[in-house]
């Protein structure tokens, strides 16, 4: 047989180790030309403002810049909170109970899975805009129209909607998972529900809440469809890109926190997956 | 009693999530075939927005599926090849190069799409072509292809195959046309509709991308979403909802398929 194969293999035009070489030459060549040479120049172009390298370090020195960021973190870091809350309760329950329209409530919860940022935002202007429905409720409740669409609270909302499908997915995927038996236990030793939950089910969902925890946040502090919907005014780190890029055309200023924003995304993402041993991905 | 509470407490909490996300897309359905969203649907349902949007953005559908198409053959021609290559060297090198393409996932779009207008915005021809938002789109999405190509073969055990099909003296070539793509299969149809999909909504990269002559689809609907009445928009996202759903609903039951498996 060995023989047999090494026979074959002089026969061959290409041998089988030229062949993955091959194999591997169309994605070497796009990745180098459209990914890795690109970000090349935006790691130089990031330092070749008037200040140099020091342009860099500005992105966390100057007061407008650092308070974006600190912004745009605290909003992500919001979002991936409520949404891991929301998430947990109504993927346990649908995981758990079998009940005539269950189908159609998950296929409710996980279609907005692939709307754009745009698109979300419009949602949100219908749900709380000038002529939403937010405030058509309130205003005939309190005789006040409601509107908060365009503001960080609209964007907040934005995220959730967009952050809600993608981990109740997640979740009811890591409930399927879980052992009944530890939950069993617990309760023959007499724990209550809420114990129950807290020390036996909570806890063997960490590694869940992680992965899509990270994937929530650097989606968040990425997001940049659903804020240019909204306004352009408000402050988060993608807007002020945006806005640093092509009204004020500083393009230093622009790549260095591109460049930074990239690195919050990248590194989040990374010890994430090293924490939860699974693959983890954003997009959006 | 209690746990009819709790019940009912965890049923109207995941009901009230639902009408969340539910709502609003259907207000915005009604709204793009009402003749007048703001004294509501007793004005009359029309088909006038829809045809409006028909004839101001008919353009950015098509080029909307162009680029879409075209990505995907981009991804197939050099992602199907390079994830097989990946998975049967293995070792420290391909983990690598899988871990750099994957790296536009986790970079945002804006980033990506800025680094490529400082590379590229000096070649006007290229600049102002379609083929510029093409390769921002196939960066963005290869991983998409590549990882779920890998997956497929890590759970076939495709380098038995692969060697028996040499040992019967199979030409490199041969053995994958003939034996690794076709049991490639499902994890090229699961990659191609994510491809699809993210290419055909796509708007962070492309935003910085396009020109008034290259818009795509969601350019249109941020374009209809600031300067068009709210019917307009409306009647032009219910048309993007008609293109994305079927793929949508074909992603889920490849999902489900995957998870009884």
């Amino acid at each position: 047989m060995v023989l047999r194969l090494e026979e074959q293999g002089h026969h061959h035009l290409l041998s089988h180790r030229s062949f993955v070489g091959l194999c591997l030459l169309p994605l070497a060549a796009v990745t180098v030309a459209f990914f890795l040479l690109p970000m090349a120049r935006l790691l130089v172009t990031g330092a070749e403002g008037p200040q140099g390298l020091a342009g860099y370090v500005s992105i966390l020195a100057e007061p407008r810049y650092r308070a974006t960021l600190i912004n745009t973190v605290l909003l992500a870091a919001a979002t991936t909170v409520v949404t891991l809350v929301v998430a947990t309760i109504a993927g346990i329950f649908l995981q758990r109970h079998r009940f005539p329209g269950r189908a159609v409530l998950i296929a409710m919860l996980t279609f907005p899975l692939a709307f754009p940022g745009v698109v979300v935002g419009f949602m949100i202007i219908l749900l709380a805009g000038r002529q939403g429905l937010i405030g058509d409720i309130s205003s005939l409740l309190a005789g006040e129209r409601l509107v908060f669409a365009y503001s960080i609270y609209g964007l907040f909302l934005g995220y959730l909607y967009f952050s809600i499908p993608r981990v109740i997915l997640t979740i009811m995927a890591a409930v399927q998972k879980l052992d009944p038996g530890l939950e069993e236990a617990a309760r023959s030793l007499g724990a209550g529900p809420w114990a129950v939950q807290r020390d036996v089910v909570l806890p063997a969902l960490a590694p869940a809440f992680v992965a899509s925890g990270a994937i929530v946040f650097a989606t968040a502090m990425g997001a940049f469809g659903t804020a240019f919907t909204l306004a352009t005014n408000i402050d988060v780190l993608p807007m002020l890109i945006y806005t640093e890029f092509t009204l004020a055309a500083n393009f230093a200023t622009s790549a260095a926190l591109s460049v930074g924003l990239g690195l919050i995304t990248w590194v989040i993402l990374a010890l994430a997956r090293s924490f939860s041993g699974s693959a983890v991905a954003a997009a959006g | 009693m209690r746990d009819r509470l709790i019940f009912t407490g965890q049923f109207l909490f995941t009901l009230l999530v639902a009408a969340f996300l539910v709502v609003p897309t259907a207000l915005s359905i009604t709204a793009g075939v009402t003749t007048n969203y703001f004294r509501g649907i007793q004005s009359g349902l029309t088909l006038q927005w829809v045809a409006q949007v028909w004839d101001l953005y008919a353009d950015t559908i098509g080029l909307s599926f162009l680029i879409a198409f075209a990505t995907l053959a981009v991804t197939l021609l050099a992602g199907v090849p390079a994830a097989y290559a990946l998975h049967v060297r293995g070792g420290q090198l391909s983990r690598l190069v899988e871990e750099i393409i994957t790296l536009p996932i986790a970079i945002p779009g804006l980033a990506l799409a800025l680094a490529l207008l400082l590379t590229y915005g000096g070649f006007g021809a290229f600049r102002r072509s379609w083929l510029f938002i093409l390769a921002g789109h196939v960066v963005f999405t290869m991983p998409f292809m590549v990882r779920s190509v890998m997956a497929i073969f890590a759970s076939v055990d495709i380098k038995t195959l692969d060697e028996g099909a040499a040992s019967l003296g199979a030409s490199p070539w041969r053995r994958f046309r003939d034996v690794i793509v076709p049991n490639a299969v499902p994890g090229i149809l699961a990659g191609s509709l994510m491809v699809v999909t993210l290419s055909l909504g796509e708007f962070n990269l492309t935003w910085m991308l396009h020109t008034p002559l290259t818009k795509t689809l969601p350019i249109g609907l941020a374009d209809s979403y600031a300067s068009m009445r709210l019917e307009v928009a409306s009647a032009y996202t219910l048309i993007f909802f008609i293109m994305i759903i079927p793929l949508l609903v074909a992603m889920q039951m490849f999902a489900e398929r995957e998870l009884t498996r």
